[in-house]
């Protein structure tokens, strides 16, 4: 990949979610504690590219992409999409102009639509509140064409069906089909199949990869599956509470992985192969409060290889390679 | 003689519009030790199937025919007295989907396993509450933690308290349904590891029953795939994964990423089950089968055993009737 635009750019973002106490603790407590959401993660996303952010919950990976969209607002930190600062907007109707250029899909198309309004009417929504158009029938035509495009056929008759008459899949496709309806430029995708069934999950995932490959919008895949963002994804990024702990290119990070992380997260992936050899690396415990993360390096609690330096300093994210990015003492610069 | 012996069970619940065939026509056996796992998507009558087993149907619902044979008894003609009695929790019990979710939060981890132990067995609350401690023990918690309450423990953790009370009167089988949606992938990996070892200390049986093959593959020897009320195939874990013979579990195998192996395209399946109120006559599949011939339409195929034994297949592609 040589210089490629960027469409979408984090610049050391940290959310931090401060905790409400009851009146007389926030009389004795001094800080009130917060929730390390995301702390310091800082990415690219190129033109066309899909970019994956893969860990298990509560690592920040829903919380980063809803940043880039602007349904919260960054603690620290700036996001730029096609080379403007979009953090720092604050009028209500330039919001609303970004929001034709990004989307987002939601995780649980159960209750991402609303279950009083036609499918119709769902993925008309987009388009009025936008104003793309101002002709009825042009809009008719449009809502069509994006359920034709995610093969919600016969359109006519999907249109004036609710949500409660369509099955899981059908609904992720509404979703999806109303978050492409104003063609945007990037699209933040939160889990986008996790609630649904396997065989029902490839076509939703072949359908996106359909789209995004006519339309080349820039992605944000967000997965809890590293088989899937494999599947998916041209680079990755690995965090684990709230920080980036490997990036690179998806291949590369699934065959050679770095990080202790990244290599437990792969080894944990079960395969639908009874006779194949399971690495039995399987991490102990479970991931840490977000609230007070460890010191050091944030992973250290859990680390099969954990050194002493590992307790004392955090391992800055370091470029081992082109392309290759890594925060372990284990690797590259950061070596001891 | 196995210990579970499922015979052309028919399971139908009734609405005012007819009936829907959850469970159509349904065999299976399992052994001491074995473990199998009932395999298909959403809808497909794998848990009816469980809930056929453990006795707990829903009042529309209706075993309509069929038998299923626990350790040499009847249950389809068991009274719920006698379920309750004999069978549940001592012979069978089960962790149910989101079994976790569903603990009681104002109560004790330690409290709700002995709870279950304290109804079906003669001992006192003390031996109660030890034998809670020794099954924390056994799925790898620690022992105090039976005075903790549900919302002080993590999701895995939950789900642990969940198998170690599955375990709590000694079941003869253990039925896990979807045990490991909503744990992330290093805490299912334990989840599993966990449920593995069970099964090779204690001896019990398992049923698995997940829309996840790989899960399976990670905890089971047979396998039984079914489709709309219907075992498409079943037989050993390995002939199946490795020669899949029906076009269904093809295309279900195929339709996982791989994570080291090489990237291949994921295979989808066209369209949706089918409601089961209506089920396409001949073979249920053949509206989705990219292998559907003239015969799939009008006859159903029956489930015969091809190629390994004890590999049985249910397609016109395959056994006598090959055209």
């Amino acid at each position: 990949m040589t210089e490629q635009e960027v469409t979408v750019e984090a610049q050391n973002l940290v959310k931090h979610f401060p905790i409400k106490l009851g009146f007389f603790r926030t009389l004795v407590t001094k800080q009130a504690p917060e929730v390390h959401a995301v702390d310091d993660v800082s990415f690219q996303i190129k033109k066309g590219e899909i970019f994956g952010l893969v860990g298990e919950s509560g690592c920040g990976k829903t919380t980063t992409g809803r940043l880039l969209v602007r349904l919260l607002e960054p603690t620290t930190g700036k996001v730029f999409f096609n080379g403007m600062e979009i953090t720092s907007i604050s009028s209500g109707r330039e919001v609303r102009k970004l929001r034709r250029k990004i989307q987002i899909i939601f995780q649980d198309p159960y209750e991402s639509l609303n279950p009083r309004m036609s499918i119709y009417d769902i993925i008309a929504e987009p388009l009025e509140i936008q104003k793309a158009t101002k002709s009825d029938r042009e809009i008719t035509e449009r809502v069509m064409g994006a359920l034709d495009d995610f093969d919600l056929v016969p359109a006519e008759e999907f249109m004036y069906r609710f949500p409660h008459e369509l099955s899981g899949g059908q609904r992720q496709r509404v979703a999806i089909a109303r978050a492409f309806v104003i063609r945007p430029e990037f699209l933040v995708a939160d889990e986008p199949v996790s609630m649904l069934d396997a065989s029902i999950r490839s076509e939703v995932l072949k359908l996106l990869l359909s789209v995004h490959q006519k339309l080349r919008t820039s992605f944000l895949y967000i997965t809890h599956d590293i088989a899937l963002a494999r599947h998916m994804c041209d680079r990755v990024a690995v965090m684990y509470l709230g920080k980036i702990v490997e990036k690179g290119g998806t291949e590369e990070v699934v065959h050679k992985p770095l990080h202790p992380y990244t290599e437990a997260l792969i080894a944990a992936v079960p395969v639908p192969d009874p006779t194949a050899r399971r690495i039995s690396v399987i991490l102990k415990g479970e991931v840490p409060s977000a609230i007070n993360p460890p010191p050091g390096c944030r992973f250290h609690t859990r680390c099969p290889y954990v050194m002493e330096i590992c307790r004392q300093k955090e391992p800055p994210l370091l470029t081992i390679s082109e392309n290759r990015e890594v925060a372990c003492f284990l690797h590259g610069a950061n070596k001891v | 003689m196995g210990l579970l012996d499922v015979e052309n069970l028919k399971m139908y619940y009734e609405l005012t519009r007819g009936y829907v065939k959850a469970v159509d026509d349904v065999s299976f056996t399992l052994d001491k030790k074995e473990s199998i796992g009932l395999a298909g998507e959403s809808g497909c009558g794998k848990t009816s199937v469980a809930l056929a087993i453990i006795g707990l149907l829903p009042s529309n619902a209706k075993i309509v025919e069929g038998s299923i044979t626990l350790a040499g008894q009847n249950i389809v003609k068991m009274s719920e007295k006698e379920l309750r009695e004999k069978i549940r929790w001592k012979r069978v019990s089960m962790i149910f989907q989101g079994a976790m979710n569903a603990l009681h939060p104002t109560y004790t981890i330690g409290y709700q396993i002995a709870e279950a132990i304290l109804k079906h067995e003669d001992v006192s609350k003390d031996e109660a509450m030890e034998r809670a401690k020794q099954l924390l023990q056994l799925v790898g918690m620690e022992s105090s933690k039976v005075d903790r309450y549900p919302h002080e423990l993590s999701g895995g953790m939950k789900q642990r308290a969940v198998i170690a009370m599955a375990l709590a009167c000694n079941p003869d089988l253990v039925i896990a349904d979807e045990p490991t949606t909503a744990l992330d992938v290093i805490v299912q990996a334990q989840v599993l590891s966990v449920m593995k070892e069970l099964r090779n200390r204690l001896d019990i049986s398992m049923m698995v029953i997940s829309h996840d093959l790989s899960l399976i593959a990670e905890t089971c020897n047979k396998v039984a795939i079914m489709y709309a009320g219907k075992i498409v195939e079943k037989g050993d874990i390995v002939s199946i994964y490795k020669e899949p013979a029906h076009p269904y579990t093809e295309k279900l195998l195929a339709a996982f990423p791989s994570v080291l192996g090489p990237k291949t395209e994921l295979s989808s399946i066209h369209g949706f089950p089918p409601d089961l109120l209506y089920p396409p006559p001949g073979c249920r599949f053949h509206p989705r089968c990219p292998q559907a011939m003239e015969i799939c339409k009008s006859t159903e195929p029956k489930l015969l055993e091809m190629g390994r034994p004890g590999h049985y297949v249910a397609c016109h592609l395959y056994g006598g009737e090959k055209k």
